[in-house]
């Protein structure tokens, strides 16, 4: 027999059917029919936040960690409007999330009523697809596609705009939740062409200096294992974008790390002098390529992605291969290793003799300018922002998940911390959202409840979301916040002390800062605040140790002010042209 | 490069939206938009000219494909095709002016569709530039312009022979 429910009450259902584990909210009018419906199950857990930003962004860390869609529930108007910028970062960064809003009831749409705004409207531009629910009928038909769009093809947000008159208690209607989805003007592809997979597989036998450059797709299509396989029987390095890190283990050989405009030497130097670039669920970033017309002249490209508007959007590839990152890689790998059966019973030398001087110069790019010199604590000596990253490497095993906030902090965790693993390091790559890196790490502790998750920040991104502390404490999740705190924004300060004459415009509130441990103890957390480098170790030992493993730990570290990100790509130049400190540059400017 | 991209998507709310959103969103431009429901109203078949590269254009019809509710997009302009506007223009139709406008809406076999004691409204059907030309040709005079409105449908298209546009 069907159940008859009310649309409030088939919306919380089809969640439940979908298999939802939690929601990330806040109440508010237009969505208290939905928040009764919750109120009256158990089997999803709503975890209230303190700003409906903060939602988005723990949704957004559940998803980046776990693969699942994060879920969200806000209210009309400025619930609304606040959860904006975390859609945005899902949006950027291809994150699955279905975002539920409030509306005002149907009959004061476009009257201007309380709390009305036209979210489908306002987040158009920002989310894969958006529904409003015109009929209750509709809400679990809306529910099951909005899933099914925000999962497939290149993932993303979805909003489901609902008004408040449809999920209304008093009428029900027949419950049934639709098994599978079929839209016509949406079939993403998932296999790739397999000759296009033959031409490149000959191309990678062909190469003299082939370089695997590798995006958060093969994240996302969950495909580490092909890669490795395909990485390793190749023999060639793995240069990694900001969100592919840990998709090939960053402490492996063939790593490079990370490219770009804040990219190791040796992975910048192997994109420029490579003869072939073997791109892997990458974008080609304009904070990869540097200018795109000077962009690894000598090489040919093969461009793999789920996106077909990926593909020549802004360097000409070779190859094109549309598909899943994992389809596809497995192909090539499978293909390459019958080619080169086929090959080797003519001739003898394999492909990793043939790479033998490739890898004599990339050694030699490695050796002279690579990231792993270490950094020695000195008495009295301000702290190295690089040195708290390492410290924390060291501390966690590399084995943590990080999140981050965004600027100099963001760039020396990606560079420092080696990421063996993907779905671990957990940032705002493409929107670049400041405030993310708590939420997100609080989303992941929620769909990891035993692991070990830091959040790399600096005092400038923290106090963006810093309300979210009290839901940390209501949820119990133990976050180790490492606060790289320069009294500065410091990437602006960077780009002003090389840009501006070092003229620091609204850049600086060192006066002003709060006493973090004192702020973090009101909120019922524990804190340590580091400013000699010899104190480090001990404090971050203390944050991880068995006495914490149930607190949130706030690690203030006193880092070096002046202390700049490098290496730093050369505006307009080639990849190869980078300024590697304060005092050394290396290629030209444009 | 002129491009005439024909698009069929679902005939839903919000739907034509996008497609508007996305041009302004990525900083392409429109010069002309027609959209209507198709025999089967479901659906909607929408017309739209653009201009670009080639590298711009197949970027764009890429980015219109990759809309959820849009079922297929096509330029039109890269095989055989027909195009058509409608323009209907009110001008200042005494004295000598009267017989002018007559005789050049003929020429180009344009219709009166309305008559008072000093105007005419003239409608034409054709390609876009054939309405340019006959605009230029009447209304070729500076300050002294007898022109007094117009209006253009913008362009509709369809492949020419075997070539459609389905689901």
């Amino acid at each position: 027999m069907t159940e008859m429910l009310s649309g409030g009450d088939m919306l919380i259902r089809s969640l439940q059917d979908e298999g939802v584990e939690y929601i990330f909210g806040y109440p508010g009018g237009s969505a208290l029919h939905i928040y009764d419906a919750i109120f009256r199950q158990q089997k999803i857990e709503h975890i209230l936040v303190r700003h409906e930003q903060a939602a988005t962004h723990m949704a957004d860390g559940y998803a980046r960690s776990t693969g699942q869609p994060g879920v969200v529930l806000v209210t009309s108007g400025p619930g609304a409007t606040n959860a904006i910028t975390g859609i945005a970062t899902a949006y950027m960064d291809s994150i699955p999330m279905v975002v539920i809003a409030g509306q005002v009831p149907r009959d004061l749409i476009g009257t201007d009523a309380f709390q009305e705004t036209d979210m489908v409207g306002i987040s158009r531009p920002v989310v894969k697809h958006s529904f409003m629910v015109r009929d209750a009928s509709e809400i679990p038909g809306i529910v099951k596609k909005a899933f099914h769009i925000a999962t497939t093809g290149r993932p993303g947000p979805v909003v489901i705009d609902v008004p408040k008159d449809t999920t209304d208690p008093a009428e029900t209607f027949a419950y049934d939740y639709p098994d599978s989805v079929n839209l016509r003007s949406y079939r993403p592809a998932y296999e790739g062409d397999m000759d296009q997979v033959k031409i490149a597989v000959a191309a990678i036998l062909a190469a003299n200096r082939p370089v695997f450059y590798v995006g958060g797709g093969v994240i996302q299509a969950d495909a580490k294992d092909s890669l490795r396989a395909l990485v390793r029987a190749v023999g060639a390095p793995v240069a990694s974008t900001l969100m592919g890190l840990g998709a090939y283990p960053g402490t492996d050989k063939l790593s490079l790390g990370m490219l770009g405009m804040h990219g190791t030497y040796e992975a910048n130097m192997a994109m420029d002098d490579a003869d072939l670039v073997i791109a892997l669920g990458a974008r080609f970033d304009d904070r990869v390529t540097n200018n795109p017309d000077k962009f690894s002249p000598k090489a040919k490209i093969i461009h793999m992605d789920i996106d077909p508007a990926s593909i020549d959007k802004i360097i000409d590839s070779h190859i094109a291969l549309v598909g899943d990152a994992q389809w596809v890689i497995e192909a090539i790998w499978a293909e390459y290793q019958s080619q080169v059966k086929a090959r080797s019973a003519q001739q003898s030398d394999g492909q990793a003799e043939h790479l033998a001087d490739w890898w004599q110069q990339l050694d030699g790019w490695r050796k002279d300018h690579g990231l792993n010199h270490a950094l020695k604590p000195e008495q009295g000596k301000a702290i190295l922002p690089q040195l708290a990253v390492q410290t924390l490497y060291r501390v966690t095993k590399g084995e943590a998940f990080v999140s981050s906030d965004v600027g100099q902090h963001q760039m020396f965790a990606a560079q420092y911390y080696h990421f063996d693993e993907p779905r671990r390091w957990i940032n705002s790559g493409g929107l670049g959202t400041m405030g993310f890196g708590l939420p997100a790490a609080m989303g992941v502790q929620m769909g990891s409840p035993d692991a070990v998750v830091a959040c790399v920040t600096g005092e400038g991104s923290f106090m963006m979301n810093m309300q979210e502390l009290s839901t940390c404490l209501q949820y119990g999740l133990p976050i180790k916040i490492i606060n790289l705190n320069n009294q500065a924004l410091g990437m602006v300060k960077q780009w002003q002390d090389m840009q501006y004459g070092g003229r620091h415009s609204q850049s600086s509130y060192s006066d002003s800062l709060p006493d973090f441990k004192t702020l973090v103890e009101a909120f019922g957390h524990v804190g340590v605040k580091v400013s000699d480098a010899t104190e480090l170790d001990a404090a971050m030992e203390w944050a991880f140790s068995e006495e914490n493993k149930n607190r949130l730990v706030f690690v203030d570290v006193w880092v070096d002010p002046h202390e700049h990100v490098y290496p730093m790509a050369i505006k307009g130049g080639r990849m190869r042209d980078m300024i590697l400190s304060k005092t050394q540059t290396v290629g030209s400017p444009s | 490069m002129r491009a005439i991209l024909a698009v069929l998507l679902e005939n839903e709310a919000g739907a034509l939206s996008r497609v508007v959103g996305l041009f302004a969103q990525r900083n392409y431009n429109i010069e002309t938009l027609t959209v209507a429901p198709t025999e089967d109203l479901t659906l909607s078949r929408l017309t739209l000219t653009t201009t670009g590269d080639q590298d711009r254009i197949t970027q764009i019809i890429k980015q219109l494909d990759k809309l959820i509710e849009v079922i297929s997009v096509t330029n039109l302009c890269s095989a055989d095709h027909v195009e058509r506007e409608l323009l209907l223009v009110k001008v200042r139709a005494v004295d000598e002016a009267r017989q002018e406008v007559k005789r050049s809406a003929d020429v180009f076999r344009g219709q009166i569709v309305d008559v008072t004691s000093d105007t005419y409204t003239v409608q034409l059907i054709g390609p876009s530039n054939k309405l340019d030309a006959f605009i230029s040709t009447i209304g070729d005079n500076g300050a002294d312009s007898i022109i007094l409105e117009v209006v253009r449908s913008g362009v509709s298209g369809i492949g020419r022979g075997n070539h459609t546009l389905s689901v």
